[in-house]
């Protein structure tokens, strides 16, 4: 029997970071028409960090959120209409009552591994209206896959129809991989998902041992336009799903053509795997703070990677950008030391 | 009579905010702690003021609808919900309410900027906001002070899992709601934004505020020193409060970050923010219990 697999593309979001939130009304507008002639299932638009989040602490979006929305519900027909939330920066009233008006299809609402009791309301809001909620759970290899479990039930005691876990750091190897998304398979009784980051180099082989391991929805982005070192890289994904008869549903040729309008959308550059997101995958820290890492190291003078590795140290999850100016600061003031 | 000359209080809700409340209330010369009610003898909590030798009650608000006379002030630590509810209740018995829960009934206090103001008036709900406005409102007040028309305020704090109780999880759209429009009220900022982060590492991360502002040609020695002279104002009840980033312009902003530890009473160091809430709501009990104000209650 060929394995379904459910699609979802957070190009239009993740990407976001990339380019720190300054996606284009005409980058929405191209990137939807192409991905809904290819027939990708759900894209997942907005500020990197969800709807609500654009601010200083993570970088203002140059389009608000209501734009966003009816720019990219315009332009999708058969694909489903995808957001990202995660409390804490968004709430109900602000946010989830909008994006149900403006006909948002799929609602995933994420927390950090261990913090799932905090989508509750959320999630049972979302549901109440009758729309479909994925709940997911971020930099999930900062915790055990039993523990990732836990979390997950909760969740879907709170009515997920799915969950994904999101390798944010890009610091899961193959193995990792299995043995969560089985446990999870295991143990839930509503599908599993895997977004995958590309700093180690390893996004397309933990996604093909998720689907290995029983999860159906995996994520990936075009050219792999996403935080750090990027996402799963999606026309890569779909021919390589392809190849093994995983069915997506997504035309080869269309979603190739996809990449090479995002090559020409996405300027200046697509993510690629630079030095700096490999430490960032090893240090174990979120892909999105490459930018604000770099800025940092200029500013202070100091070693972008001595910043990674420290905040690593640190346990820094994504959300606490200002924890790298500190870093920063403490780094320069040991230099400083060090060379009188 | 033992109580002479000490106000009475009662804690309704059992969860950490009311428990490291009761630890710090065990302390004052001018507070005695007559009831701690919850809803659950198994709670950690109730545990905990078992130990201590406090009168428990598992019946929540009842216990004092029950017996009216055993407080004259209530600290009620519950969630925002429920305050809703409980602020019914205590108005008509006559109690005076510090309310510790982002349901923002009463008047916004921060005690560094307003507390004589909240004295006046015969106001009896004390609203303490919530823990991320009590470090950063200050700030943005300050900032306030030599700047009158700024532009937008964002305040971002992270505070280790463990230390938010189930009700802090529940209430993170009124945590939101309750700390934006503080911010807007005691800064006049045209725009005003609240996030707040549960960072899941462990060890637990020390509780930590970061403020931004933006603002036309920030005069940066004047911010400085109001900024300077606000942490002093702070850490007179808040002894953990510390300044790491002082005002630093980055862009088109004005950056502070401040940190706060605790001082390790019912949940470890890391806990800043059960403190900085904590402490402001016991500023405020022991101007109300050294004025007066409940003589004739």
């Amino acid at each position: 029997m060929t394995k379904k697999i459910l699609i979802s593309d957070p190009t239009l979001r993740d990407g976001n970071h990339a380019v720190r939130h300054q996606l284009s009304r005409e980058s929405f507008i191209a990137y939807c028409r192409a991905a809904e002639a290819a027939g990708v299932p759900i894209v997942e638009v907005g500020h990197g960090n969800g709807l609500g989040a654009s601010s200083m602490l993570v970088g203002e979006c140059s389009l608000t959120d209501d734009e966003i929305l009816s720019l990219s519900r315009a332009n999708l027909i058969n694909s489903k209409l995808g957001i990202h939330v995660i409390p804490g920066f968004c709430t109900i009233k602000n946010d989830l009552v909008k994006a149900i008006e403006a006909g948002v299809d799929v609602f995933r609402v994420a927390s950090h591994c261990t913090e799932a009791d905090i989508t509750d309301r959320h999630i049972g809001y979302i549901r109440q209206a009758g729309k479909q909620a994925f709940g997911v759970l971020m930099m999930s290899h900062m915790t055990s896959p039993a523990i990732l479990l836990e979390e997950s039930k909760k969740m879907e005691s709170y009515g997920a129809e799915a969950i994904i876990i999101m390798d944010s750091a890009g610091a899961y190897f193959p193995e990792d991989v299995t043995e969560r998304i089985s446990t999870l398979v295991d143990g839930l009784n509503i599908p599993v998902g895997f977004h995958g980051h590309n700093n180690l180099g390893m996004a397309i082989i933990n996604s093909v041992n998720a689907v290995n391991a029983g999860a159906t929805i995996i994520d990936g982005t075009i050219r792999g336009f996403g935080a750090g070192a990027g996402n799963t890289q999606l026309e890569v994904l779909v021919a390589v799903f392809e190849r093994l008869g995983f069915e997506t549903g997504i035309n080869l040729y269309k979603i190739l053509d996809a990449a090479d309008i995002a090559e020409k959308e996405f300027n200046p550059v697509a993510p690629h795997v630079s030095p700096l997101s490999i430490v960032s995958g090893l240090a174990g820290v979120f892909s999105g703070f490459s930018k604000p890492v770099g800025r940092a190291a200029q500013d202070y003078h100091v070693d972008p990677r001595d910043i990674f590795f420290e905040l690593g140290k640190r346990n820094a999850v994504a959300g606490q950008e200002s924890l790298i100016i500190e870093v920063a600061r403490e780094l320069a003031a040991l230099n400083s030391v060090k060379d009188s | 009579m033992t109580l002479r000359g000490k106000l009475k209080v009662a804690i309704i809700g059992s969860g950490n905010i009311g428990t490291d409340l009761l630890i710090k209330i065990m302390r004052s010369e001018h507070m005695i702690c007559t009831l701690f009610a919850g809803r659950n003898f198994n709670s950690a909590g109730m545990k905990r003021a078992n130990l201590l030798g406090v009168t428990i009650s598992d019946r929540g608000i009842e216990a004092i609808v029950n017996d009216p006379a055993i407080c004259d002030l209530v600290f009620d630590c519950t969630s925002a919900h429920a305050h809703i509810e409980h602020w019914a209740i205590l108005e008509k018995l006559g109690k005076y309410v510090i309310d510790m829960t982002p349901a923002k009934l009463g008047v916004f206090c921060i005690p560094a900027i307003n507390a004589a103001e909240c004295l006046n008036g015969g106001i009896r709900n004390i609203n303490m906001i919530t823990c991320g406005g009590q470090s950063s409102i200050p700030i943005a007040n300050a900032i306030a002070q030599v700047h009158n028309n700024i532009e937008y305020i964002e305040v971002a704090s992270s505070i280790a899992s463990r230390s938010a109780g189930p009700a802090t999880r529940h209430n993170l759209d009124e945590y939101i709601e309750t700390t934006q429009d503080a911010l807007q009220n005691f800064s006049n900022a045209r725009r005003t934004k609240a996030i707040l982060i549960l960072n899941p590492a462990n060890p637990p991360i020390d509780m930590q505020t970061t403020i931004y502002a933006k603002i036309a040609n920030p005069d940066l020695p004047a911010i400085h020193s109001a900024v300077m002279a606000m942490v002093e104002k702070l850490k007179a009840y808040v002894p953990g409060y510390k300044l790491i980033v002082p005002p630093t312009i980055e862009g088109d902003k004005v950056i502070t970050t401040i940190k706060v530890l605790g001082a390790g009473d019912y949940l470890p160091q890391y806990a800043g923010n059960l403190d900085i809430i904590n402490c402001a709501a016991i500023a405020m009990a022991e101007l109300i219990a050294t004025s007066n104000l409940t003589s004739e209650a």
